[in-house]
């Protein structure tokens, strides 16, 4: 059976039947987890490791991404398969492609961070990810029915959406190198380490 | 004195003093933040060099925050302070173990210490007695400002707080509580809590966290997931959800036991009572889950001529390094055993 909502296998299927009326629902895994009927299975910490170090390396792509070497500190990603440990901040660049799956099944499917900035990094949070906050601070507004704070966070989402880019300011007047080795300048390099990769 | 090298009195600790709200249940609140130092590689990829350099910057800066804290490197004091300190649940396990450049500093009253070189640079780690998780997290992120005040910290705008491990990665957080958890251990729930913290993806760990064993039933729980929620929100889980759910949970087993067999959960306290305060000879272990069912039969009010304090110490000074301490020298297995059961039966007033 198909997925009604793509042309993938359906593996999920919901069956509701309200006031007598029976709809189906029949899904494959992605669309499924994008329409929140399945949660991501968590692992142990153990267990996510232990399936880093197994999984064999199924193409000439990810043989290329093993021997991927960390410019700042020379780790490896089989290297970092194996100890479980990465060896620098930098190693989060380098690897960030790599690393996303593994965060995702972590950390409940998340991939980027929500909390707390480093007051030296002030301004330059990631754009998407205040966004996110903005979002999330915005739908639980909406279910404690607190409207008036609701009202504020649309106001601010819109702004911020409407804006071309706030993350261009770098850290604050105290420290003009930025928020140690994030800041913006990162955020390019993200973007070309991963552009890289693709090719 | 065996600990001369410790720089603070062996007096008890704060944390299991039996104290704070809902303390017969939540023996004490623990939060830590994973935080390394921008520049460096990370610990399991620095050099000796670099790993001396960072253990004598926090020597330099830490003695500054938090109004005064005391730097220890671990290197240079004896295996039985490593030792005092782990039962202090100051340094874990691995960083007692360990034989490279690191060390501890810690706060005036040894609610705080900070671990360099464990899994990473900087671990900061505050412990209270009782629930009070949110006066720690209070109290822990402060001491976080006045770090980063002075230092910077390696961390993304996608990612965080950038950890060695990326399990640790985003917040870097780790919010824990000491649970007591007796009465669901005897009705045999414990694999349920097990398994529903599991659903939450959260962690059910031993005494000593990471690594080891429930000991007394006492045990640790903690979230797993540090990236994509903010601080309060995993604060919140843990409060407001969490606690007060397993908090219930012991309630409810120590109430179906009072109720319902009585005879035998008397009987599980005066055995523990007698063995207690007669045992010649008594290993930690055994100890632990003694003191544990005297402490469950306290907050039951099945005993009542016991002095709640001693129990709550005993669970500390029973432990190897705080025996040898109290007694005053180095002994083996044996001799411990003996001095153990002696110092039991002294302080329990037998």
């Amino acid at each position: 059976m198909k997925c009604d909502r793509c042309d993938n296998e359906a593996t999920v299927h919901e069956v509701n039947i309200v006031a007598g009326k029976k709809t189906e629902l029949h899904l494959c895994q992605s669309c499924a987890l994008e329409m929140g009927l399945v949660v991501k299975p968590q692992a142990q910490i153990a267990e996510l490791l232990a399936q880093m170090v197994k999984t064999p390396a199924p193409s000439a792509k990810t043989t290329t991404r093993d021997t991927l070497r960390c410019e700042s500190c020379g780790m490896t990603f089989a290297e970092i398969r194996k100890k479980g440990q990465l060896g620098c901040s930098q190693c989060y660049d380098t690897f960030a492609q790599q690393l996303t799956p593994l965060l995702e099944r972590a950390h409940e499917g998340a991939t980027h961070h929500l909390g707390k900035v480093p007051r030296r990094a002030g301004g330059c949070i990631d754009r998407e990810a205040q966004l996110l906050r903005f979002r999330r601070q915005l739908q639980e507004a909406v279910n404690a029915e607190d409207y008036e704070r609701a009202a504020q966070l649309r106001d601010r989402l819109h702004n911020m959406e409407n804006q071309v880019d706030i993350t261009t300011t770098i850290g604050d007047k105290n420290s003009p190198e930025g928020a140690t080795d994030g800041g913006a300048g990162r955020s390019a390099r993200d973007t070309e380490v991963e552009g890289a990769e693709n090719d | 004195m065996i600990d001369a090298n410790l720089p603070f009195e062996a007096q008890e600790s704060e944390w299991i003093s039996g104290e704070g709200p809902t303390h017969d249940i939540v023996v004490s609140s623990r939060i830590r933040l994973a935080r390394n130092i921008a520049g460096f590689p990370f610990v399991n990829r620095a050099t000796e060099q670099e790993r001396r350099e960072i253990v004598s910057l926090i020597a330099q800066k830490s003695p500054k925050w938090a109004g005064g804290m005391v730097f220890i490197d671990l290197n240079t004091v004896s295996s039985l302070d490593r030792h005092l300190l782990l039962e202090r649940h100051l340094i874990s396990a691995g960083h007692m173990r360990g034989t490279r450049p690191r060390g501890v500093a810690v706060g005036a009253d040894q609610s705080l210490s900070v671990m360099v070189n464990e899994e990473d640079h900087l671990r900061l780690q505050m412990l209270r007695p009782g629930e009070q998780l949110r006066q720690v997290f209070e109290g822990i992120n402060k001491v976080d400002d006045e770090v980063e005040a002075e230092i910077d910290y390696s961390f993304s705008n996608r990612f965080g707080y950038l950890t060695a491990c990326p399990t640790n990665v985003g917040t870097g957080i780790r919010v824990s509580v000491m649970l007591h958890l007796p009465a669901l251990r005897l009705c045999g729930e414990i694999d349920k809590v097990r398994r529903a913290a599991r659903d939450m993806q959260l962690a059910l760990r031993g005494f000593h966290g990471e690594g080891s064993e429930a000991t007394g039933d006492f045990y640790q729980l903690s979230n797993q997931t540090t990236l994509g929620k903010t601080e309060e929100e995993i604060l919140d889980t843990f409060v407001e959800v969490v606690i007060p759910s397993v908090v219930e949970y012991e309630k409810s087993a120590r109430n179906s036991l009072m109720n319902k067999r009585r005879g035998y959960l008397e009987d599980q306290v005066w055995r523990a009572w007698g063995l207690l305060t007669s045992a010649r000879l008594i290993s930690t272990t055994e100890a632990l889950q003694l003191l544990s069912l005297v402490r469950l039969g306290l907050n039951l009010d099945l005993l009542s001529h016991v002095d709640e304090a001693a129990v709550n110490a005993l669970l500390l000074q029973c432990q190897p390094a705080h025996l040898q301490f109290i007694v005053g020298r180095q002994m083996g297995q044996g001799e411990r055993a003996v001095a153990r059961a002696t110092l039991i039966r002294e302080r329990l007033g037998a």
